[in-house]
């Protein structure tokens, strides 16, 4: 099986979340791009157990779900807070804190 | 179908570490099931409890290790974990930290009964729910279970042997402190958008050490850090692979400590963190993330020293640099300690420098391990002291962090201001003090490996970090109060034995620095 093409996606998709974390203003976008290169590493893991024929790689993928799963858990409680507290989630609002 | 055979547990070596996860789950129990009354000293007593139980787990373990063998260690649980001598000098610095942290997080006396934490994390700031909240006393003991999750996953992070461990435990030790910023009791803004921007931050390099995690494990076939060597040391697969995923672990482990250009969140969060939970995590994430850095660098990618140690060089000028400039423009106190924790970042990654076969070096000269591991002893105890310092002077809306206010702090309280003095002597290494020793062995060391151009730029922005700390210290002694002048706080027992147990360590370490720096040394180097 050729494993390049699901390389490339994974590299596109993991381009794709960092350009989004970096150029949009909505925490809540910020944090979904986050998680797509979560997802693109979990692909790119996938692939490489394919090519390399072990296993490591899938368990990985599986950790860094879970591990995603309790980021999400953390991660919209301390938006949700900054929420009420502001009534705005864009990430430029919150800029008490600077220089 | 290859036979299944069960997993092999060394729980002899294991065990301070099980401890610790153990005392975390059981103060969630504790949190369901206990009185409110009763909360806030059981988990206290828990939580030191567990790290006392620990520590002589460490402490046994590390005598253990040196009979057989001379100090070597081994790997345990399937290759997952490594517990050798500079695994078991971390584990042991880390649960001493977390001791003073657990009396800073119980103080109650500067607050006047109640903790440094929201009351109810959940009443919005400024509205009759917050006001109901702390007539009645409430508050978050939570923070203890946290703050355990927390040490337990620096535990692992710095004896992770293979990449997936490590990551778990990097993200073991993040979550909780992504909540621990965010629940200052004064302030609660600031310390909102402090745990905003850590999290979105720590979340974002994160994805970049995983995406290397997957890099470095198609080019190597390997998680585990001996395979990773073995591969690079046979040269197989595609090396660009290996180069991007190298970079993209640096990324994430440089953002951990805090390193420039990754060195932004360090300033905001360690303002808007109640100072408690600042003074714990600028000790203990520092330790537990160079330990790992080390690791991971010596032990998987020792083999390619060639194209990380000039990384490192560039990375280490600029954050030193960064630090002890930017401090000067601070004209917050902890902003500006936070400033300077960048430019120790820079010291500790001169010392990191310093990697070189055991082979090649001279009969009783430091390995950079060796300074490193004292380097991080001498800063964990100065910088801890520091913000519990920083806790203690206060005027009627919380803690008072401007400088302004600490303008002639030296007569208000001789002995605050003195201790502070020293902690930022130390920290700008002034003869006889633990900083001044902890800077000359990573200066040996990166030295003996010919980086003299990071030493020269060490030396050079030490010289200019000394204006900053010294500019304090005229302010709290030569400087008139403005207005009604600082005021001082008297602590409880707890943040004064946390205060002495920092001025103790760099008084002695300055003085007569031999036997750690002989203990960190007699640890050897990283198992592989």
């Amino acid at each position: 099986m050729n494993t390049e093409p699901y390389i490339v996606l994974s590299a596109i998709l993991f381009t794709i979340g960092c350009i989004g974390v970096l150029v949009r203003r909505n925490a809540i976008v910020v944090f979904m791009c986050v998680e797509l290169m979560l997802n693109a590493s979990n692909l790119a893991l996938v692939t490489f157990a394919k090519a390399n024929g072990n296993l490591e790689g899938q368990v990985a993928a599986f950790f860094v779900m879970v591990v995603a799963a309790a980021e999400v858990v953390v991660g919209l409680a301390i938006i949700m807070t900054i929420f009420r507290t502001r009534r705005s989630a864009s990430v430029d609002d919150a800029s008490l804190l600077k220089y | 179908m290859s036979e299944f055979s069960k997993p092999v547990i060394e729980y002899g070596q294991l065990w301070p570490l099980l401890v610790i996860f153990g005392v975390a789950c059981a103060g969630v129990l504790v949190e369901a099931f206990a009185p409110r009354a009763l909360r806030a000293r059981t988990q206290t007593w828990l939580s030191l409890a567990g790290l006392t139980a620990a520590f002589v787990g460490v402490v046994v373990i590390g005598t253990g290790l040196s009979d057989n063998d001379g100090w070597r260690g081994g790997i345990v649980m399937e290759g997952a974990l490594a517990v050798d001598g500079p695994t078991v000098f971390l584990w042991g610095l880390l649960l001493l930290i977390s001791a003073a942290g657990v009396l800073l997080f119980a103080e109650r006396k500067l607050e006047a009964g109640v903790s440094a934490f929201a009351g109810q994390a959940a009443a919005l700031p400024g509205t009759e729910a917050e006001r109901e909240a702390s007539t009645q006393g409430l508050d978050h003991t939570e923070v203890f279970p946290l703050m355990m999750f927390a040490v337990a996953g620096m535990m692992m992070f710095t004896s992770a042997n293979d990449l997936l461990t490590m990551f778990v435990g990097l993200e073991v030790l993040s979550l909780p402190l992504y909540l621990l910023s965010g629940l200052a009791r004064r302030r609660r803004l600031l310390s909102q958008e402090a745990a905003l921007k850590y999290f979105l931050l720590g979340a974002f390099s994160s994805g970049f050490f995983i995406y290397g995690i997957a890099l470095v494990y198609g080019y190597s076939g390997s998680m585990n850090f001996a395979g990773i060597n073995e591969a690079i040391a046979n040269s197989t697969g595609n090396r660009g692979l290996l180069l991007a995923g190298m970079g993209l672990l640096a990324v994430g482990m440089l953002f951990k400590v805090g390193a420039a250009p990754f060195q932004a969140w360090t300033p905001d969060v360690y303002q808007g963190a109640p100072t408690a939970v600042t003074a714990f995590m600028s000790a203990a994430t520092k330790v537990a993330a160079f330990g790992a850095l080390m690791r991971l660098f010596y032990v998987a990618f020792g083999s390619e020293r060639w194209s990380w140690v000039p990384l490192l060089w560039v990375v280490a000028i600029l954050t030193m640099l960064v630090g002890s400039v930017l401090a000067i423009a601070q004209s917050d106190v902890k902003r500006m300690l936070a400033y300077s924790a960048i430019a120790h970042t820079g010291f500790l990654l001169t010392g990191v420098l310093g990697a070189r076969s055991s082979g090649v070096l001279g009969e009783g000269a430091i390995t950079s391990t060796q300074a490193v591991l004292f380097y991080l002893v001498t800063y964990a105890f100065t910088t801890l002291g520091a913000f519990a310092v920083v806790s203690l002077v206060r005027d009627g809306s919380g803690e008072s962090t401007h400088l302004s206010r600490w303008a002639g702090l030296g007569k208000v309280s001789p002995v605050v201001a003195g201790v502070f003095a020293l902690f930022l002597l130390s920290m700008a290494g002034i003869p006889l003090t633990a900083g001044f020793t902890g800077k000359w062995a990573v200066f040996a060391s990166a030295m003996s490996a010919g980086a003299w151009p990071v030493v020269l730029v060490a030396v050079l922005s030490s010289a200019i970090a000394a204006f900053f700390y010294l500019r304090v210290i005229v302010l709290m002694y030569f400087s008139d109060p403005v207005g009604p002048g600082p005021s001082v706080t008297l602590p409880s027992a707890l943040t004064t034995s946390a205060i002495a147990l920092g001025v103790a360590a760099t008084v002695v370490l300055g003085i007569v620095p031999g036997p750690v720096l002989d203990l960190a040394g007699a640890m050897g180097a990283f198992v592989r």
